[in-house]
């Protein structure tokens, strides 16, 4: 469904991305991970257009992706950002948050894709001609998720989609995500800092270090704690909690 | 570590005043604290910061407090001036907030920041000030200290200018400190090394801390006490290495809900929340 080859990405003279490769089969889900500063979003921002200085090969669908995005192309890959309070207009109602992309996409029946995509993500009907700030953080990225689905796209690449929520509010969303891969066979990359999130919901991962992929590892492998690289095996330790001994062999990879 | 009691906090409610009436953010909280690290656990809007907040006397101007015990020390915290706080925070308590980005002063150098901390609570010299500030800059391992204190918080990164929070927050040597959330605006590894950091201070200098986060596993391993907090109450209070042991619910809900790197991507136990928890 994705294949990325040797890509590339420059932020003015900083090279951020440094041939970062990665296959995503069709109803896969795919996890990057990453501290702040690696590039994991960039991948998924370079996939969207939303980075203009780029070199490499990116297929989704078969299609070879150039520099410029058509509508189709949003059609079938749509993206959920972080932040629920920043991503969602504050004087627009959920009803109209939802139907725009159906108008812009001239998709028509606005009404019932509006009522059916709210049943999806598991808000009931009465949410619809609220805003935004009447609604929980949790509340709010179901209706982000819902922004993204309504155009259904076959391919959903998520930044951090649960890091500004409560861990509670975290399993609900992760659980929704996981059930809509399966329901609408939909295809994922997911951006997180969390190990223990992207082990969760992807099969395949990839743990990236300045703007290169360090290591590869299956959600199994990473269960075992089988990896290699000395980074991603620092990482993987420090999602173990405090642990003074384990602090002090940290290495800086400034 | 819990041989005598720095600060005991009985029955302890903040209230707020808004347009749609009154909301009840702490209602009954009651600890006693030893030199030890208290954590404070619990997700948004249960209350965990104002309780923090409360302490220090910084609870915004439409919120009110009300507690049949609130003694540090000698000081009863209740009913304080303005001039009688300044005495107490700072330089007995003092707090580290969540994000550094916004509690440095833009504008002004780290040094200089360190400085105005430092002589604000003791009568000495700019020279003095800057050996001492300079110090502390180092105690927080910053490797280039006099790099950093000529920068302004700009300039240098999260975890660094939380070190430099750290660092200015302890060096008029409080008694108590509350850090709400300090590390979780930053990456793991730092965040950790953070800790470290806070934690060897803590030790040197014989301190309490409350570290207040929303992270039940970082706060269980690296405090000695828990105090759970839900709707403003505290509906459990655990020793951190019995964390396992938890017999709240609610407890137990925040535990099973978190995501393990099990390779099983079954769907994750979701919290059921029951209204008999916010009656505490």
């Amino acid at each position: 469904m994705i294949e990325i080859k040797n890509l590339n990405a420059w932020f003015g003279e900083n090279h951020v991305l440094k041939d970062v490769s990665l296959k995503v089969p069709a109803n896969g889900s795919f996890g990057l991970v990453g501290e702040s500063g690696s590039g994991k979003s960039t991948v998924l921002r370079t996939m969207t257009g939303l980075v203009e200085d780029w070199e490499g090969n990116i297929v989704v669908g078969g299609q070879e992706l150039g520099h410029k995005r058509n509508k189709d192309f949003y059609r079938q890959v749509q993206m959920v950002f972080q932040d629920p309070f920043g991503s969602l207009h504050p004087r627009h109602t959920i009803d109209r948050i939802l139907s725009e992309p159906v108008a812009v996409h001239k998709l028509g029946n606005s009404d019932a894709r509006v009522i059916k995509v709210l049943e999806q993500v598991g808000l009931d009907n009465s949410f619809r001609f609220r805003y935004p700030h009447q609604l929980s953080g949790g509340q709010r990225q179901r209706v982000s998720i819902a922004r993204a689905l309504i155009l259904e796209p076959r391919v959903l690449l998520l930044d951090e989609p649960t890091s500004a929520l409560d861990v509670s509010i975290q399993a609900e969303v992760l659980n929704l995500l996981s059930a809509l891969r399966r329901d609408l066979g939909l295809t994922y990359i997911m951006v997180s800092h969390d190990l223990a999130v992207v082990a969760h919901v992807c099969d395949d991962i990839a743990i990236m270090n300045h703007g290169r992929i360090v290591e590869r590892a299956t959600a199994s492998q990473l269960a075992q704690g089988s990896l290699e690289h000395p980074y991603s095996q620092q990482l993987y330790k420090a999602a173990g909690g405090y642990d003074r001994a384990v602090i002090d062999s940290f290495v800086d990879w400034d | 570590m819990t041989s005598e009691t720095l600060l005991s906090v009985k029955n302890l409610a903040v209230s707020f005043t808004t347009s749609k009436g009154p909301v009840n953010a702490v209602r009954g909280v009651s600890f006693d604290l030893g030199r030890e690290r208290l954590g404070i656990v619990g997700e948004s809007g249960s209350g965990k910061s104002q309780t923090g907040r409360a302490i220090l006397g910084l609870t915004a101007a439409n919120g009110s407090i009300t507690a049949d015990k609130m003694q540090f020390h000698d000081v009863d915290l209740r009913h304080l001036s303005p001039k009688q706080w300044r005495k107490v925070r700072g330089a007995r308590i003092s707090m580290i907030m969540q994000d550094p980005k916004y509690s440095l002063n833009p504008v002004m150098t780290i040094g200089d920041q360190i400085i105005e901390a430092y002589r604000e609570h003791h009568k000495v010299g700019t020279k003095e000030a800057t050996h001492r500030a300079i110090e502390m800059l180092e105690a927080v391992k910053i490797r280039d200290p006099q790099r950093v204190f000529k920068s302004y918080p700009h300039e240098v990164s999260g975890g660094m200018g939380q070190r430099v929070m750290i660092a200015m927050m302890l060096i008029p040597d409080p008694e108590l400190l509350i850090a709400d959330e300090p590390t979780s605006a930053l990456d793991v590894t730092v965040q950790l090394q953070v800790m470290a950091i806070l934690d060897d201070l803590v030790r040197e200098r014989g301190m309490a801390l409350i570290f207040i986060s929303h992270d039940l596993h970082l706060v269980s391993s690296f405090c000695d006490r828990v105090l759970v907090m839900y709707q403003g109450h505290v509906v459990e209070e655990i020793r951190a290495s019995e964390l396992d042991q938890a017999k709240h619910p609610y407890t137990q809900g925040l535990l099973n809900c978190l995501p393990k790197m099990d390779g099983n991507h079954d769907d994750l136990p979701v919290l059921q929340r029951q209204a008999s928890w916010a009656e505490g």
